[in-house]
């Protein structure tokens, strides 16, 4: 996989997440979600580069792989996907900038592809970290925005990751919204799906 | 007895291509899988508890076959493993003991006959604590280049009256093992040691 990929890759991680139970009740079916994290070396790390093109190009590599990733955890279709988020973490030795790259200019595109839709923009974070760092990556509806049941997070981490002169770079996709969403809102059967909003 | 109550599960898998060094022929994968269960004795003292590690079999069973699917469904691609419990703060550390002999049954049963001890660890612990599972070989606990540890954790377990359970498997070495020891190739396989 590294040799003939553009993103030179330490490891890859899936998580899978799955809520049988909360406050007492059943929640049948379970809602899951799923991440999948790349731990990639940072080609512009120590030193400020002006040209980002080569991780816009890394995160549109990763956009296709590590949503295949999360779907095959899930073992749903692409378009039986709910709600998905991104996010990268930046080791000491890059900047925030670098993140952005991966993230925001091509990395959409082949998210959509592999899910068969998702006019919603993907929501994001990104930080720069040591270690174990944290990434809470935020999840929304992929064809409405605003669909108040499927606001949620998925928090992951790596023990080993980001190393100074690394990225870590993750999609997280669901099939299902919060367990026991009663906040009320647009309901994902009331989308439209013309505007990614509503 | 009590009921064994899953409120959620959590599958980890690691592939790791390479730690610096040259990059090998397959990528090393670590799994674990993590059920959250209700603690039937949180909140005070109980003496007799054994019964509930016959309680938990099944559960164990059900996780060690997650692993192997996860894997891709062939357990001889399977070459070390480990297990490990967090008890919720309104529970002992004797109940992360419970875990033990279901654990291992569990991923004995999926393995066919593993020869080793399986390595464990357990602590009392609150939500969002970490576990560094160790990991040893499925056959010869001395095999050194199969030393290894998985740490895991779930950000909203366990709570007070909750206990997460965990269980680890690796398909190989370490990703760049180099620090001599017993070899795979030196197994005997009698006493599940050497």
């Amino acid at each position: 996989m590294s040799g003939d990929s553009r993103a030179k890759i330490r490891k890859i991680v899936t998580f899978v997440e799955e809520t049988r139970v909360e406050m007492g009740k059943n929640i049948d079916p379970p809602t899951r979600k799923a991440a999948a994290v790349a731990v990639i070396e940072n080609p512009f790390a120590g030193k400020y580069t002006e040209d980002l093109t080569e991780l816009m190009l890394v995160g549109e590599e990763l956009g296709e792989l590590l949503t295949q990733r999360a779907v095959a955890a899930l073992g749903i279709a692409g378009p039986s996907a709910e709600s998905y988020g991104k996010a990268a973490a930046v080791g000491e030795n890059g900047e925030l900038e670098h993140a952005a790259a991966i993230l925001h200019p091509k990395m959409g595109t082949p998210v959509r592809r592999v899910l068969g839709k998702g006019a919603a923009l993907i929501p994001s974070s990104k930080k720069r970290g040591g270690l174990g760092v944290t990434l809470e990556i935020p999840l929304g509806h992929k064809d409405a925005a605003f669909v108040r049941s499927h606001f949620d997070g998925m928090e992951v981490r790596i023990n080993d990751s980001p190393r100074a002169n690394e990225i870590m770079v993750a999609i997280a996709v669901t099939d299902s919204g919060r367990p026991l969403a009663r906040v009320g809102g647009l309901t994902k059967d009331q989308i439209k799906g013309e505007d990614g909003l509503r | 007895m009590p009921e064994v109550q899953v409120r959620k599960n959590v599958l980890v898998l690691e592939e790791i291509l390479h730690e610096g060094g040259p990059i090998g022929r397959k990528p090393l994968q670590r799994v674990a899988v993590l059920a959250v269960i209700r603690n039937p004795y949180a909140g005070g003292y109980v003496e007799k508890i054994e019964a509930f590690m016959d309680d938990l079999k099944p559960l164990g069973l059900e996780m060690a076959r997650k692993m192997i699917a996860a894997l891709g469904g062939d357990p001889k691609v399977v070459e070390g493993y480990g297990k490990g419990a967090i008890v919720g703060s309104a529970g002992e550390i004797e109940h992360g003991a419970l875990w033990h002999a279901p654990g291992g049954y569990g991923m004995r049963e999926v393995l066919g006959g593993a020869k080793a001890i399986v390595a464990s660890t357990k602590k009392v612990g609150g939500p969002g604590a970490r576990l560094d599972v160790p990991i040893t070989h499925i056959n010869a606990s001395y095999v050194r280049s199969h030393f290894d540890a998985m740490e895991v954790g779930i950000t909203d377990a366990p709570r007070a009256d909750e206990i997460l359970l965990a269980l680890v498997m690796t398909t190989g070495p370490r990703i760049h093992a180099r620090s001599g020891g017993l070899k795979v190739s030196e197994i005997k396989g009698e006493d599940g040691l050497r």
